[in-house]
């Protein structure tokens, strides 16, 4: 049949690998910058915050073919205080946003806003936000943070292990402050649905995390008493072997958020589902980046300080030499139709193996 | 070990048990629609927040509690059907959640906005919204502009011969004591007299009513005079101290006089204690002159009516009465009647949605869902070819079961879809298939290990299985963190979310899973076909073993 080994085939045999591990400088590097850049950029721009945070009203005018300067001359005629923000929404909605109103005002903006267009009052959409909503649902926001943050750091210590409940967090950290600092950046507005978004981005990206730590963990598993490979190259086997399906849920996670935000911008122009799906977007693609290149490497780095991983990190490294200079026997592992590898590669083959093996014997 | 690994018909029985039991509770419940939040069919929401100042209650869960109760009586007297009024968050950090669909929109706004405790004070002096410019002394000054403007409601307050309970004005063809209906002209009075002190004057001189700053109601202390406006701005009163509160009223109705003269008129009835009360401070100021034998019912310190006080009025029960429309006349009865909060709330958020804007988003909302069903389908279908058969057929049932639980909800325990609900369900769509793709690549990878397909069915699942088991435990826990802390959309995209990653657990377990039990004895799959999804290749120790050599 087919001759051609898929990408997925050779990741997992370890023919193909990243060394996402071994290479955890360069990405922590990035990752530095990128959340240095973001909390710089915060610092300085801050963010767009949304009338839900600011306080303030909100109407939207249903009807198409208004322009920006009708209205506003319009809205002269309601004294309202302060200078109205208008802007059209798609062709068939203008949006205005004041400071806060009394409810008197704003019936008097609604009065002046049906006579001057002529539009029913039904047709208006209205928001009137008092000013310290925007302090409750950040507190709201911050407390649902708080809890979860322990909650998950107390189930993923109970369902792997302390270090990768610490590893997942960092790397959670990671996610939010760039996709805040993205925000802030380009100026993306606020609202309640992005914070809704960014709380949905924690529980994925450690999804994401999971899946990957899942792997990490059967790798590693009875390790320290081998010699065939470090903590650090078992961990990176597992991510490369789980990359296609990193890759796979990250993208079958993105289509529909994709399609949020396709409907959401094209068709309303602006809202709840624009907000969250563009929150979703950037943290999605963020957390499978961190889940590859920071929650791993991270865990891995952490694990190699322990005193058995790196007398295993000996072990491996003296084993290889041996391999190197051919004094073992089972260093028969020439593959058919391979071209002969490196011995920095060398580790990782046997590996496989020998994880293959421990499979075996655990089954029988 | 469990039925599902080896005994996919024994599932796939359960998984049909739980569908024909979900489609019969839809059909004897005779409800087979989705209910939808305001942000889908348009409609009018309010969300309150206890006001922390300490002037007025203490912030208790129970005082919220009952603030909850009056305010349900109030929206519910608005007659609206599937008004909601919830408290949502956790103890006393709990905002009132008030929604009421379709069109009634500012009445209910102003309507709930009341919120404060209702109070009887005496008016001491009235007069126009703003100062007339050229009043030289501000003590002067009332009851010259007294005289320009009456008392803005124009109501009486009288002694009622009846008993108002029965609130159809039908079955009381008695005739009703109303006195001269014409107002007696109110430029009499004498100036304010030692009551008012000089501040209060000074006060009451510089207060401009048209000015909508001072509107918004607040700052009433029962035990200190007031000056004020009345909600319309169109009036100033001096008032005394609060003589009586809102819950010494026990109630009020609005009713039309039937001898055709006096029109809408709202009764009312005190407690004990009221009676003593209102009987103490009528008595007094039935004898003064205008407008001091008014006596004003305040509410969230702004004058709601000042009606004059025609008779003491001793056996608790009043009439008010003065030019009133129906609505008008039902207004003031629900503020006496439900008027005394527990507390004082600020609103939060309000939100009026015009049902152009609620369709706008229903089809936006179920648009962006099929296209990312769509995508998530061809992308599965394109990478694991006829496996993705399975994803479809999943993704198909848990939709299914996703709608079923809906309703059901959607009936029993009020839930509606708002459009964050519509988000979250999508955005799991992504959640449910990932858990597809966890299988199914571990599935690969265990044939990759020279399993046949049969048995790499069995030990792929045991391993995807816990894997997948933790991944939506997490999701679930965010689900229900965000449902537990947060209001409002939050809540519904949390529900949604949480419930489609229950229903994603009962799907890959009952349906996926003992399907490719199933398709593992078809000879296309077990063979590894190439466009079976299944056509990983085998490695053994470490050579190209499989089907390439």
């Amino acid at each position: 049949m087919t001759t051609k080994l898929s990408f997925g085939d050779r990741l997992y045999r370890g023919e193909k690998s990243f060394n996402f591990v071994e290479n955890r400088r360069r990405w922590y590097a990035l990752s530095a910058i990128l959340m240095i850049a973001s909390i710089l950029v915060l610092g300085v721009r801050g963010l767009e915050l949304g009338i839900e945070f600011k306080g303030g009203s909100e109407f939207v005018l249903n009807k198409s073919g208004l322009t920006v300067p009708e209205v506003r001359s319009a809205m002269g005629q309601a004294d309202v205080p302060g200078d109205p923000i208008i802007q059209t929404v798609g062709d068939t909605k203008v949006r205005i946003q004041t400071g806060e109103l009394t409810s008197a005002q704003s019936s008097k903006v609604l009065d002046v806003l049906v006579k001057t267009f002529g539009v029913n009052r039904a047709d208006i959409d209205t928001r009137l936000i008092g000013p310290s909503w925007g302090q409750e649902i950040t507190r709201k926001a911050a407390t649902a943070l708080v809890v979860f943050l322990i909650v998950i750091i107390i189930f993923l210590s109970i369902a792997f292990e302390p270090k990768m409940a610490i590893a997942a967090i960092i790397a959670l950290f990671h996610d939010v402050f760039i996709t805040i600092g993205i925000y802030a950046l380009v100026g993306f507005e606020v609202t309640p649905a992005t914070v809704i978004g960014f709380l949905t981005i924690l529980g994925y990206s450690l999804y994401d995390t999971v899946v990957v730590f899942d792997k990490v963990r059967e790798n590693t598993r009875g390790i320290a008493g081998g010699s065939r490979s470090t903590y650090s190259e078992a961990a990176n086997l597992a991510v490369n072997q789980t990359l296609v399906r990193s890759i796979n849920t990250s993208i079958v996670a993105l289509l529909p958020v994709g399609a949020i935000l396709f409907v959401g911008a094209g068709v309303l122009g602006a809202g709840t589902l624009k907000d969250l799906s563009l929150a979703l977007l950037i943290g999605l693609a963020v957390g499978t980046y961190s889940s590859i290149c920071v929650a791993t490497p991270f865990l891995a780095a952490m694990r190699e300080r322990e005193p058995a991983m790196q007398a295993l990190a000996k072990r491996v490294q003296n084993r290889s030499n041996k391999v190197a200079s051919g004094q073992v026997v089972e260093a028969e592992v020439s593959v058919a139709g391979e071209a002969v590898r490196g011995p920095r590669n060398q580790p990782k083959r046997q590996k496989n193996k020998a994880s293959k093996g421990a499979k075996a014997k655990k089954k029988r | 070990m469990s039925t599902s690994t080896s005994r996919p018909g024994r599932a796939i029985v359960a998984l049909l048990v739980i569908l024909i039991a979900g489609a019969s509770v839809i059909f004897l419940q005779g409800e087979s629609k989705i209910r939808y939040g305001l942000d889908l069919q348009g409609g009018t929401s309010v969300v309150l927040q206890p006001r922390i100042d300490g002037t007025s209650g203490t912030v208790t869960a129970a005082a919220i509690d009952q603030a909850v109760e009056i305010i349900r009586q109030r929206v519910n007297s608005l007659g609206v059907a599937e008004s909601e009024v919830v408290a949502q968050g956790s103890g006393i950090n709990r905002q009132i959640v008030i929604s009421v669909p379709g069109e009634t929109g500012e009445r209910v706004v102003d309507l709930v906005g009341q919120t404060a405790e209702l109070r009887f004070r005496q008016v001491l002096a009235v007069g126009s919204a703003v100062e007339a410019p050229p009043a030289p002394a501000p003590a002067a000054s009332p009851s010259g502009d007294a005289a320009a403007t009456p008392a803005p409601s124009g109501s009486k307050l009288t002694k009622s011969a009846i008993r108002h309970s029965d609130p159809a004005p039908a079955a009381t063809p008695e005739p009703i004591v109303t006195p001269n209906t014409t107002a007696a002209p109110e430029g009499s009075a004498d100036p304010v007299a030692a009551q008012v002190s000089d501040e209060l004057s000074q006060k009451f001189a510089a207060l401009d009513c048209t000015d909508e700053k001072n509107l918004v109601g607040g700052g009433d202390n029962p035990d200190q005079p007031l000056v004020t406006c009345d909600r319309d701005g169109t009036a100033r009163y001096v008032l005394g101290p609060a003589e009586v509160l809102g819950r010494q009223v026990r109630g009020a109705t609005s009713a039309i006089d039937q001898q055709g003269t006096g029109g809408w008129f709202v009764s009312l009835d005190f407690n004990r204690e009221g009676t003593k009360k209102f009987g103490e401070i009528t008595q007094r100021v039935v004898s003064l002159t205008a407008p001091q034998n008014q006596v004003a019912i305040v509410l969230d310190g702004l004058v709601v009516s000042a009606p004059r006080i025609i008779d003491a009025i001793l056996g608790g029960q009043a009439q008010i009465t003065g030019n009133f429309t129906q609505q008008e006349a039902s207004d003031l009865a629900n503020v006496l009647k439900y008027g005394s909060l527990p507390l004082a709330f600020d609103r939060g958020e309000v939100q009026q949605i015009s049902p152009t804007l609620g369709s706008d988003q229903l089809r936006a909302g179920i648009l962006a869902g099929a296209l990312g069903l769509l995508l998530v389908v061809l992308y599965s279908l394109f990478y694991y070819r006829a496996l993705g058969m399975v994803t479809l057929g999943s993704l198909g049932l848990a939709a299914l079961m996703l709608w079923m639980s809906a309703v059901i909800l959607g009936k029993n325990l009020g839930f509606t879809l708002t459009l964050a609900g519509i988000a979250g369900a999508i955005v799991a769509v992504g959640i449910t298939a990932d858990s597809f793709i966890i299988y199914f690549e571990r599935l690969r990878d265990e044939i990759r290990e020279g399993r046949s397909l049969r048995s790499a069915v069995e030990s792929a699942w045991i391993r995807a299985r816990r894997t997948i088991i933790i991944s939506d435990v997490v999701s679930l826990i965010a689900a229900a963190l965000l449902f537990i802390f947060a209001i409002g959309g939050v809540r519904g995209f949390a529900f949604m979310l949480g419930l489609t990653t229950l229903i994603d657990l009962i799907v890959i377990f009952l349906f996926t899973k003992p399907i490719i039990t199933l398709l593992a004895n078809v000879n296309f799959f077990a063979s590894g076909h190439k466009l079976s999804g299944l056509d990983s290749h085998k490695v053994v120790h470490g050579t190209m073993a499989g089907r390439q050599s």
